[in-house]
């Protein structure tokens, strides 16, 4: 054993005290270290740990029902699954963006697009990528937790409407709300949420959504989740009770049937909508889920374009309709006086220039008075009405009435129509008016136009002597607008009487569509889209038209008024759209009847027909007597019928 | 005043107290961070290493550290034997040939060859008689350490050979290292880092390049190291509370039972765990070097700051790994880290202090 280096105590006694230094230097130096991030950033990691550990995962609250006025589901909903991507980590996306669209079935360009236009908003907002979740789907997801924990399931519910498009323009539909609407929201929506975007699912979209709820999850590292934190509860969106009737709805689906039109039930008394449809109308369970490029690009050129809402957005010529305008105006403002009367030889002539009344060629009026005239709603009277009128009183009283202004309804994007005067055709066309088109104006042809609301409301109106509501689609609406139209009674009394005429007195327009023991009054309208010579030019032998009619009962303080429009017929408006009018307002009567029976036994004291007695009717009181039989002929035969359209 | 035989009372009780406390703060986390997943069990497991670890240190101490550093030619020769034997009959774990099978268990030679090389440095400075530190002798000194770093690196275990380099520099230093000498290699050093980067391995260059920009590589060591700093952080000056850690608990934590075990303490315990860990382990340093100061010659001295030098350098690369001050080596916390090698290393080493203390009367 060697020695040799033992017993040598020369130690190094200020190197090793400086290594004491040196160890109590570099464990205070850890501590700082430790101070920074536990103390001075504890709270940025805390929450860090804090996202680390817990995934949000919304509930999405479903939206609320509508229901009809008796409480029938109208629009529902049904559970879903989406597929959402969480983005907190966009590297990791980025690294299983193909795996991901593999697996889904998913395009990558389409995912990359998607991601793109999402990049400004918050990393932990997910984005949904497939709406409509498939079993090989969520097996893809369980089975690739470990390897891709960035996808997960999102429970949604999709509308389902009835089917067929069944009022499909007055609910509307929802869609993925927009970037642009999501920015505007302050947080509130979020990309694959969806919103009401047409009709009432846009108006009280902010009824019917509900407030999304959240599920807090604990997951480890690799995405399992492993517990869950406090849950908040969705709020469900309000369901909403609607002012239609769906026993009338079908009844007004079923009348339009195949024709492309309009129809529109109103009760003129509470403003309530009974009936709402337009034709062609797209099934919105379509896009339920998203609507596809070419699909939407279908709809939007197709020529009967569906996506139109015809009951508030269709501006069209009102035809002889507008006669209801211009005799209420000719008694308003006894412009001529009201024992004006004029004579018929089936053309009139004026400012040099020939007009045809509808029967020309084929018949004559002869000498009319204003009741007569609206009974057979003869063109030539109402010319010189209007003539007398001139265009700034038919302005004036159309406008008084109800014309060429939104009625308010509850719908977005309603059109106001129409309604010429000296003052519009300065300022668009820069020209003085043409006493001419005057004499068109008069018989609802020209410039003037409207909408099929429009005229349910304006003839419910005047029959409510001059009482107008707002028209509304929500049962339970605050603040139904009231308009009143100063109208002195002889005149509402006249024109009812009149449109009395029509539907109950021989040779009457509307004759074909009488309901016995009902009140019903009404006025057709056949506005020319073509006129008759230019129609012949074009091989087409007959023109186009616009088929009118508007109904209403009873006759005084109408409880139901319905304007119905045929678009593109070759048929007279009695005929086209008087019996879609017609079986609304019998189907209105029916139930009523039912419900009448089933409960009390109801005296109609101030109303001359005994409604819903039908086993003991009294005779109807003829206010007027029946006019000469052989002008009826002239209705027998309306299709051939034209009338004079003047541009 | 000859003692032959040194008594229980000459033992550091001290020192074996704070071990005892650092060894308990280790399996109070080892359990948390594996109890209720498949590893449960792991802290009974390290509970057998430390026992055997107390029991070859008792062992270890009797011997005279003489007789030990008159072996430490052997010693070398064994270690470095053993070093070329793993590289190539070795056990591959974790990518990297390290292990060898005894007793049943993988050992790590290389925990083995920091013992043998802390004696064999305690001998090779013992022996210089001058007070300075010769450039010669430096050399010496540094190819003896040189050969064996080497072959670790082959393994390769870039942390295990980085330890050899503080056993290096401490013995160097107070073997009277000349400050131009030092300033020589301190420059040598920069100027080498170059060449030592195209030496490194991929997944250590990952790691520095990580460590250099964390961001860049989100799920790799970078990954690592800021859930770590999220642990760490999270914990605030009070803690989460034992086995409420949700980075520890939910995995988000690398290896927390091994390497990053300080994070998942710090995560549970918050500031003030760390205050009493690291206030734990400066103890057992300036211990340790109080330790060296009484030893009886220069040879003890050496051997004690040899041990100082080894821990001293894993708790520092450590607990800054942890806090993100450092690259990820993966270099265990000596006694708080599962881990068979390490904690026979720890008490081994632990055991050539004692025995240097039993024998500061002797003679």
């Amino acid at each position: 054993m060697s020695y040799w280096f033992r017993n040598d105590n020369r130690l190094p006694q200020e190197r090793l005290a400086a290594a004491s230094y040196v160890i109590v230097g570099l464990i205070t130096l850890l501590l700082f270290g430790f101070w920074k991030l536990q103390v001075i950033d504890s709270d940025k990691y805390g929450q860090l740990a804090e996202r680390n550990r817990v995934r949000s995962i919304p509930i999405i609250a479903p939206r609320g029902r509508m229901l009809d006025r008796d409480g029938r589901v109208l629009v529902d909903n049904y559970p879903s699954f989406s597929v959402i991507l969480l983005r907190d980590d966009m590297a990791a996306v980025d690294k299983s963006l193909p795996a991901i669209a593999d697996g889904l079935g998913l395009s990558l360009d389409d995912l990359q697009d998607q991601l793109g236009n999402t990049k400004n908003l918050p990393k932990f907002q997910p984005i949904v990528i497939k709406p409509e979740a498939t079993p090989a789907d969520v097996a893809f997801i369980e089975s690739h937790r470990a390897d891709i924990p960035l996808l997960e399931m999102l429970m949604v519910h999709r509308r389902r409407y009835l089917p067929g498009g069944f009022m499909s323009h007055a609910s509307g539909y929802v869609g993925e709300v927009s970037e642009q609407q999501i920015e505007a929201s302050n947080g509130k929506l979020r990309p694959g949420d969806f919103g009401g975007k047409s009709g009432l699912e846009r108006q009280y979209n902010d009824l019917l959504v509900g407030t999304d709820g959240m599920r807090r999850v604990i997951v480890n590292s690799v995405g399992k989740e492993v517990g869950r934190l406090t849950e908040q509860e969705p709020i469900p969106g309000k369901q909403i009770q609607l002012t239609i009737d769906y026993d009338l709805q079908q009844v007004a689906e079923a009348g339009l049937g195949d024709k492309k039109g309009a129809v529109i039930a109103l009760n003129p008394q509470t403003g309530e909508v009974l009936a709402y449809a337009s034709h062609p109308a797209p099934d919105p369970n379509d896009f339920a889920v998203r609507v596809s490029k070419e699909e939407w690009q279908r709809l939007n050129e197709d020529e009967g374009h569906p996506l139109l809402n015809r009951v508030t957005q269709a501006q069209l010529a009102p035809g002889s309709v507008f006669k209801i305008i211009m005799a209420t105006a000719m008694l308003e403002s006894r412009i001529p006086p009201e024992n004006f009367t004029a004579f018929c030889p089936g053309y009139g002539v004026f400012y040099g220039q020939m007009h045809k009344c509808w029967v020309y060629g084929k018949s004559s009026h002869g000498s009319v008075n204003l009741h007569s005239a609206l009974v057979r709603s003869c063109d030539v009277f109402f010319y010189n009405v209007g003539m007398h009128l001139g265009i700034d009183n038919i302005s004036k009283y159309a406008k008084m009435l109800g014309l060429g202004a939104k009625t308010g309804i509850d719908l977005p994007s309603e059109e106001s129509g129409l309604v010429p005067s000296e003052e519009w055709v300065q300022r668009v066309y820069h020209h003085k008016w043409y006493p001419g088109s005057t004499i068109s104006v008069s018989i609802g042809q020209g410039s003037v136009m409207v909408t099929p609301l429009q005229i349910a409301y304006v003839v419910g109106g005047i029959a409510s002597s001059g009482e107008y509501k707002q028209p509304h689609l929500l049962k339970d609406i605050q603040n139904v607008a009231e308009k009143r139209v100063e109208l002195r009674e002889n005149t509402v009394e006249q024109v009812t009487q009149g449109l009395y005429g029509v539907v109950n007195e021989a040779g009457g327009t509307g004759n074909s569509v009488k309901l016995q023991g009902i009140e019903f009054c009404g006025k057709s309208g056949t506005a020319q889209m073509m006129s008759y010579s230019a129609a012949s030019r074009l091989g087409l032998g007959k023109g186009k038209n616009d088929g009118w009619f508007v109904g209403f009962a009873p006759r005084r303080n109408p409880e139901i008024v319905v304007a119905a429009v045929v678009e593109d017929t070759a048929e007279h408006g009695g005929t086209a759209a008087g019996p879609v009018v017609r079986d609304i307002v019998k189907a209105y009567y029916e139930k009523k009847d039912k419900k009448t029976h089933g409960q009390t036994t109801v005296e109609y004291k101030d109303k001359p027909i005994e409604v819903g007695e039908s086993s003991e009717k009294k005779e109807k009181p003829a206010p007027k007597p029946a006019n000469k039989p052989e002008e009826a002929a002239a209705v027998v035969a309306p299709t051939s019928a034209k009338k004079i359209r003047e541009n | 005043m000859i003692k032959d035989a040194p008594g229980a009372r000459d033992y550091d009780w001290w020192m074996l107290a704070i071990i005892a406390a650092i060894c308990t703060l280790g399996l109070v986390e080892i359990y948390s961070t594996t109890h209720g997943s498949v590893l449960a069990g792991m802290h009974m497991r390290q509970i057998r290493w430390l026992v055997i670890g107390a029991v070859l240190m008792f062992v270890f101490s009797r011997l005279d550290y003489h007789l030990i550093l008159d072996q430490a030619p052997i010693l070398y020769i064994i270690g470095i034997a053993a070093l070329t034997a793993v590289l190539l009959v070795g056990h591959t774990r974790f990518g990297a040939k390290r292990w060898i099978p005894i007793l049943g268990e993988f050992l790590q030679v290389s925990e083995l060859v920091k013992l043998i090389i802390i004696i064999v440095l305690a001998r090779f400075f013992a022996e210089v008689r001058t007070d300075e530190l010769s450039l010669q002798d430096l050399i010496k000194a540094g190819l003896l350490v040189g050969v064996p770093l080497v072959l670790i690196l082959k393994q390769p275990d870039l942390g295990t050979a980085l330890v050899l380099m503080p056993m290096l520099i401490v013995g160097a230093f107070l073997a009277g290292l000349q400050w131009k000498h030092a300033a020589v290699i301190v420059l040598m050093g920069v100027l080498m880092l170059p060449v030592a980067w195209h030496v490194l391995k991929p997944y250590q260059k990952e790691r520095v390049t990580s460590f250099m920009h964390p961001e860049e590589d989100a799920k790799g060591s970078g990954y690592q190291v800021l859930q770590s700093k999220i642990a760490v952080g999270s914990g605030g000056f009070w803690g989460r509370g034992f086995g409420n850690g949700s980075q520890n608990q939910l995995g988000y934590i690398p290896v927390k039972y091994s390497d990053f075990i300080m994070s998942a303490w710090a995560e549970e315990q918050g500031f003030k765990g760390v205050l009493l860990a690291l206030g734990l382990y400066m103890a057992l340093l300036l211990r340790l070097v109080q330790n060296a100061q009484r030893a009886k010659d220069r040879a003890g001295m050496f051997l004690d700051m040899g041990v100082t030098a080894a821990l001293g350098f894993h708790v520092l690369v450590n607990v800054a790994m942890v806090i993100g001050a450092m690259p990820v080596t993966g270099i265990p916390l000596p006694l708080m880290s599962y881990g068979g090698s390490a904690t026979l290393f720890v008490f081994l080493a632990i055991g050539l202090v004692m025995n240097v203390r039993l024998r500061r009367f002797v003679n």
